[in-house]
């Protein structure tokens, strides 16, 4: 299968969903969403009902890397506009949006507050949607299909909701033509093409594209790139709202599962199905 | 009146999703009223077995949620839904773990202040609290999460309860929630959807035996279809086998595909990489037949065979058969 983009770009003269002033007319602005993640190779924990974050081996959230291209190939096809990179989480967090700077994006902006830990998906979304409101707005907001540690998934709507704009989600294929979005996904039950006018949200899964790697250029290039560091203060939130204290929902028990028992390894000498099927019988699996 | 709403995930024909008698069930537990589902009408209606079996389950009322605008696009339904909530006055909704319910479940969070947990496998009452458990990093760890909001949505993953009937079945009573949705809600259009035509084999999301396979079948997956029919399971699939085009992409297991919990997985060929486990790795019993000695899957299959899937697989099959009379 090719994992192809498709990519005709015409940005149309429009208001952002925030922040544009009258008579203004700003260049094109994409927010990407991302997020910093425990490597999904390593030996992942909770205590005290989060995710270990401290840990030292975090990562740009793969899947985000999937919007940074979405986002990074619409704007070098439409020849013009401005990707910023947006992240919320701890001090460490902040190497996810270099990571986006070094693959291309022109800005980051990373939120930080001691009273954002513990925050649950919406409270994260609410976060989220005001930074991208104090930025400026933007045409698109772009996000990865989940977090590959808390793969919620519920991000994306409720930031669109949260700012007022369409969603889109889950795109295996995005497409900007004029100020439409008309993305193709692949639901359990059904495809469907879906469609609306910017500005918008819209979520990629990992079929869209092939990330690009950073290259030299662009990893030197990154460093004199700005990152800007924003506290709740900042974005006007009242912190009852977000972290522990504004979750809706709290973790209460967290224990890692036992390790699978009774587990049997054959090398096939030429009845291996015929044990196996013994095996499966005898556990009432079949 | 009612305390608990579930929504009754349908195909185009009317008959009910797989896992939604899975939620009645747990529903049942959680209420000493009735339990009432509600039934999207984007074009399909209920149908007379429908009816008949969440009759069984004890779903006293099926509320038909009808609208001007398109009930399909997600934040249309969530208006929807939010009307009924008042009008019930129940305060929890159960819907089946998908990426479409997801994404109602925000909108419903963001419009109800609801707290959500996806991907839920087990649901209690604790001193009028709702706990609800849940399995974590690619099924390494199990949680038990709190809702502390007044109104909860939880989506619950496919065979995580056996299926019981009500002590009593009712006949429901259908009734039509009709509501305008607001212009923000509908400036999604669907412009094409398309159903995936049935295979004849339980949905993968909710099978209890699922057959996978990987780079190792090099594109032929006539073997593990029939190993598959056999059992009456379904058949997956890892990324690579969806990326070369062996099968579509609807079969995908992992992280960025469907996540299964069934009683037993079978993968041959399969490697069993991070973000395949991280869609499988819950399942009761897993069955590894992989050429490779060192293959990770190796690490969390209950039954491994070392050995060439050509010929494991069919004498595999043949042998169930015989077993089977
Ligand atoms: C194991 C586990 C289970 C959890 N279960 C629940 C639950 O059931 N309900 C609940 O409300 N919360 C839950 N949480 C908390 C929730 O996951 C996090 O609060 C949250 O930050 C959202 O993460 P996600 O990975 O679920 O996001 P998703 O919604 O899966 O992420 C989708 C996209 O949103 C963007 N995004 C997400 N988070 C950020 C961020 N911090 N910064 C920038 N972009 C971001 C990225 O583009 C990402 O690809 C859980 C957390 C963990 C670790
Ligand atoms: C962001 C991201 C998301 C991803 N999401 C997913 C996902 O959702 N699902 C998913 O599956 N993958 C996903 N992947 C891909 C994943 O990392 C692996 O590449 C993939 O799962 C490997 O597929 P495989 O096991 O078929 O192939 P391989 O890893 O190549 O393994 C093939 C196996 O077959 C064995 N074999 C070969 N011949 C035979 C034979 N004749 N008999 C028996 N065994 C044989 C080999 O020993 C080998 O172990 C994702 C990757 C990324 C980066």
């Amino acid at each position: 299968m090719t994992r192809s983009i498709v990519v005709r770009v015409r940005w149309a003269n429009r208001p952002r969903c925030t922040g544009a002033s009258e008579g203004n007319v700003p260049d094109v602005k994409i927010v990407v969403c991302v997020k910093h993640v425990p490597d999904i190779q390593s030996d992942r924990q909770i205590a005290d009902g989060r995710t270990v974050r401290d840990g030292g081996d975090g990562t740009l959230n793969e899947l985000d890397e999937n919007a940074l291209e979405s986002a990074l190939s619409l704007v070098e096809a439409a020849g013009e506009g401005e990707v910023v990179v947006l992240t919320v989480g701890p001090d460490d967090a902040v190497d996810a949006v270099r990571k986006g700077l070094q693959m291309g994006a022109d800005e980051a902006v990373h939120v930080v507050d001691e009273a954002i830990a513990g925050s649950d998906a919406i409270a994260t979304a609410r976060v989220l949607a005001a930074a991208i409101t104090h930025v400026g707005g933007a045409d698109l907001v772009v996000t990865g299909m989940a977090g590959l540690d808390g793969l919620t998934s519920l991000v994306p709507a409720a930031v669109a909701a949260l700012l007022d704009v369409p969603a889109l989600p889950l795109a295996a294929q995005l497409e900007v033509t004029g100020s439409t979005v008309r993305v193709t996904r692949h639901l359990d039950h059904a495809s469907e093409v879906l469609e609306a006018q910017l500005p918008a949200l819209v979520s990629v899964t990992d079929q869209a594209n092939e990330p690009r790697y950073p290259n030299f250029k662009g990893i030197m290039a990154a460093r004199k790139k700005p990152v800007t560091t924003l506290t709740l203060a900042d974005l006007g939130l009242d912190a009852t709202l977000v972290g522990a204290a504004g979750a809706r929902t709290e973790v209460l028990e967290a224990a890692p599962r036992p390790a699978r028992e009774d587990r049997v390894l054959v090398t096939d000498t030429g009845d291996a199905g015929v044990r196996l099927a013994a095996y499966l019988v005898e556990n009432q699996l079949v | 009146m009612s305390d608990i709403l579930v929504l009754l995930d349908h195909t185009s024909t009317g008959a009910l999703r797989t896992p939604v008698r899975e939620l009645v069930t747990l529903a049942r537990d959680l209420t000493d009223g009735g339990v009432h589902g509600v039934w999207a009408a984007d074009g399909a209606e209920p149908s007379a077995d429908a009816l008949t079996e969440l009759g069984e389950l004890g779903v006293t009322h099926v509320h038909r949620l009808t609208s001007d605008a398109d009930v399909r696009v997600p934040a249309v339904l969530a208006e929807g839904v939010v009307g009924l909530l008042d009008a019930t006055g129940a305060r929890t909704l159960l819907a089946v773990s998908s990426f479409e319910n997801k994404e109602l479940a925000a909108y419903l969070a963001v419009a109800t202040g609801a707290g959500v947990v996806t991907d839920a496998d087990a649901l209690e009452r604790v001193d009028g609290t709702l706990v609800v458990g849940k399995t974590v990093f690619a099924g390494t760890w199990t949680t038990r999460t709190a809702v502390r909001t007044p109104v909860a949505v939880v989506l619950v993953k496919a065979n995580s309860v056996v299926v019981s009937p009500a002590p009593a079945a009712v006949a429901p009573q259908v009734g039509e929630h009709a509501f305008t949705a607001s212009a923000g809600a509908s400036r999604v259009r669907v412009v094409e959807r398309t159903e995936r035509p049935a295979t004849g084999r339980p949905d993968l999301g909710s099978a209890h035996i699922v057959v996978t396979g990987g780079r190792g079948t090099e594109g032929d997956f006539t073997a593990l279809e029939e190993l598959a029919d056999v059992l009456g399971g379904a058949v997956g699939a890892t990324r690579v086998a969806t990326d070369e085009g062996w099968i579509g992409h609807d079969a995908q297991i992992g992280q960025t595909g469907v996540t299964i919990s069934p009683r037993l997985y079978i993968g041959a060929g399969v490697s069993g990489a991070v973000h395949h486990r991280g869609g499988m790795q819950a399942s009761g019993t897993i069955v590894a037949i992989n050429t490779d000695p060192d293959a990770p899957i190796f690490e969390i299959a209950d039954f491994g065979v070392v050995g060439d899937l050509t010929t494991v697989v069919p004498q595999l099959t043949a042998e169930l058969r015989r077993l089977k009379g």
